[in-house]
């Protein structure tokens, strides 16, 4: 995945500067908070919701199960609406795919609607050493830029930033990448929101191209979808020559009327809003409406090595709606950056050391970034279930050569506690690394989080689930 | 090996498990949700599509055709508004009482020249009344989707009862695919900043809708 993350620190290490971090810690103790009762609302407007949520994972996991059928039909659709299919196996060579299309069109210069996907591939990064230059449009995405950060939430990359904090960035950057903030901006988020706008109006009226992601894409029509808020998307989609959309091979759903179920999901589980503000839809090309050329780059880069994991394979399920990070107890006090990876949270925990492998120390260390007590699961809109795929993880690691679950947990336990009876705990989990099934063990994560103030998880829900593992191990063992 | 036929091989290889008895599409996929949420009249499904309009920060307005060339022309003046654009497939009398210059995209504005116009006026395909959406799908009474997105402010015209249905499973049964869609669920609007919800980015910033009794 992205250069950006090369070298981080294995998670308890990292998980432990945050923690230590105060203002970090509050920014996203706030954010996460005030989005949770609103989502919980939002939900509990639809009373079928539970249905929703079953139709959202068979459908996806239907797809999934026959991926091959789906892609091809995808193509088909897209090419007979005027549209060009790429295929790209790893991030080097969609990078070189959208590097070469931008070349083609004479331009330097791309703005780009925010996209899980080209983030993973390091794009941005794949197209300045191209001498391109990309143009983050989100609001969220362009505070990451300007301030030369790295994104910490799938949904809003700068949720770690207040508004304080923005206000300097934007008064600091702006001038540096075109117009300059307002004299006295302030730092009410309707100001920020109007500098945004000033600042990236001239860039969206000059753009020739545009990078985009995907949300979903319809086989049997080879529509795409991109849901968005605040106009960056629909201003990337409609107004240059030439649209680029890069999107993971899991995006794709069978039917149009599959829409039905996620556009009610999604923005109830992401933004906590019935709908939100834009949803751009196209098929190909339209003549007089929108760009002339229209190219699909469809991902791979590991997502097939995640497909052939029975168990870890529902993780490719995700809507990418952020209702987990928002949940997790864990990611509100280590905050995005700790897991080292463009997903951050419960479902990067589980997909990060999949897309990528368990050999790094990070992404060893990924599995045990959570206290396993299913919040993650319970509001999950396609109903993945992220302890399952965790617990499943582990053991994977513990099987690797090189001990890399006992470092993973010592590793915890002499970083990311400084509390004397937290260590002992620590200590406690290192031992039994040699002795016990390591599927057993509740991980560092576990301790970690309940070392802390506001264990705001389901206590009971975890042990439950406990139990049942357990039980299935014991199970498993007497046959 | 091409990596088109690289990617469809891994696949292929991961997918290993699943037997050729696997359940079609059809049988694999519970439909167990509700079609619409509650059972409302016709009108009823127009007061909640305003409702949820305005709770998103959408003006509502509600009239008859006589007086909608004089509510255009207040909604304009207000704003004051000089250059407007209005789709060819809108009757050119709806701005009789207003005292501006009238723009159609025949001749396709650029993105510069929309930005020096000052409101749009269009009308829609579909209001979905659960979520207080408005869809347009560029037919002709709509226009391109540039020009409703440059321009600041953006009156929308929607035929009551008609064009409003409950929900989102009933909108997507109505519209077409093939046509480009975009659907508006109140102004642009950002999350960006402590996940609270902002109105007014990049697209326009005020949204009045009419609701026309047809
Ligand atoms: S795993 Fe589920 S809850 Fe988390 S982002 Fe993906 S779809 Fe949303």
């Amino acid at each position: 995945m992205s250069g950006t993350f090369l070298g981080m620190p294995a998670f308890p290490e990292a998980a432990r500067t945050s923690v230590h971090n105060p203002t970090l810690r509050a920014n996203i103790r706030h954010a996460t908070h005030t989005i949770r009762t609103k989502r919980a609302a939002a939900v509990a407007e639809l009373d079928d919701w539970a249905e929703l949520r079953e139709a959202g994972k068979q459908i996806k996991e239907h797809t999934l199960r026959h991926l091959d059928r789906y892609l091809v039909q995808l193509e088909e659709a897209v090419t007979a609406a005027g549209g060009t299919v790429h295929w790209a196996a790893d991030a080097d060579e969609a990078n070189r795919i959208v590097t070469e299309l931008v070349r083609a069109t004479g331009e330097s210069e791309v703005v780009k609607v925010k996209s899980m996907a080209t983030q993973e591939i390091g794009l941005n990064e794949a197209l300045e050493a191209a001498g391109i230059a990309a143009y983050e449009t989100d609001l969220a995405e362009l505070i990451v830029q300007l301030g030369e950060d790295r994104p910490s939430h799938i949904l809003v990359p700068a949720i770690h930033r207040n508004r304080g904090e923005i206000r300097d960035i934007f008064r600091r950057e702006m001038g540096r990448w075109g117009r300059a903030a307002p004299d006295g901006l302030s730092d009410e988020p309707a100001q920020l929101a109007e500098a945004a706008r000033l600042h990236l109006r001239e860039k969206f009226l000059r753009a020739k191209v545009a990078v985009s992601g995907a949300n979903f894409m319809v086989a049997e029509t080879g529509t795409l979808v991109v849901v968005e808020s605040e106009g960056n998307g629909r201003m990337c989609l409609t107004l240059p020559e030439t649209l680029i959309s890069v999107a993971g091979i899991e995006k794709v759903v069978p039917t149009w009327r599959d829409l039905e179920v996620f556009l009610q999901t999604l923005p109830r589980s992401s933004t906590a809003e019935r709908m939100n503000p834009y949803t751009s839809m196209w098929t190909g090309t339209t003549p007089g409406d929108g760009p002339r050329n229209f190219h699909l780059v469809l991902l791979d880069n590991g997502r097939t090595d995640t497909l052939a994991d029975e168990v870890g394979r529902q993780a490719l399920r995700c809507i990418r709606c952020s209702a987990c990070l928002n949940v997790c107890p864990v990611y509100e006090r280590a905050g995005g950056h700790a897991y080292g990876s463009v997903y951050p949270g419960p479902i990067g925990a589980i997909l990060s050391p999949q897309l990528r492998g368990t050999q790094s120390e990070i992404d060893a260390s990924l599995p045990y970034a959570s206290s396993l007590c299913g919040a993650c699961y319970d509001v999950c809109p396609v109903a993945i279930d992220i302890p399952e795929v965790l617990v499943h993880l582990r053991e994977q690691v513990a099987e690797q050569p090189g001990h890399r679950l006992e470092r993973a947990a010592m590793g915890a336990a002499a970083k990311a506690f400084d509390h004397p009876s937290v260590l002992a705990a620590g200590q406690r989990l290192a031992s039994l690394t040699r002795r016990l099934h390591p599927s057993k063990l509740p991980g560092p994560g576990r301790a970690w989080s309940e070392s802390r103030d506001l264990p705001a998880f389901p206590a009971e829900s975890f042990r439950t689930w406990f139990k049942r593992q357990e039980r299935r191990k014991r199970e498993e063992g007497t046959r | 090996m091409s990596s088109r036929a690289l990617v469809l091989d891994r696949i292929r290889r991961a997918l290993s498990d699943v037997p050729a008895t696997d359940p079609p599409y059809d049988q694999a996929v519970p439909r167990d949700y509700v079609r619409e949420h509650g059972a409302r009249t016709p009108a009823q499904n127009v007061d909640l599509l305003a409702e949820n309009l305005a709770d998103y920060r959408a003006h509502v307005h509600r009239c008859g055709p006589e007086g909608l060339a004089e509510l255009l022309a207040r909604l304009l003046d207000e704003r004051e508004a000089r250059r407007v654009l209005l789709p060819a497939g809108l009757p050119r009398e709806l701005l009789d009482a207003a005292a501006v210059e009238v723009l159609d995209d025949k001749t396709g504005l650029t993105a510069q020249e929309l930005d020096g116009v000052d409101s749009v006026v269009t009308g829609c395909a579909v209001a979905v009344a659960e979520t207080g959406t408005l869809v347009l799908d560029a037919g002709a009474d709509q226009g391109t989707r540039r020009g409703t997105l440059v321009p600041d402010h953006h009156i929308c015209l929607v035929r009551v009862p008609d064009q409003v249905v409950a929900s989102v499973p009933r909108a997507l049964e109505l519209l077409a695919p093939t046509r480009p869609l975009t659907w508006i669920s109140g102004p642009s609007a950002t999350s960006d900043i402590e996940l609270d919800r902002v109105e007014g980015v990049h697209g326009p910033r005020r949204l009045d809708v009419v609701l026309v009794r047809g």
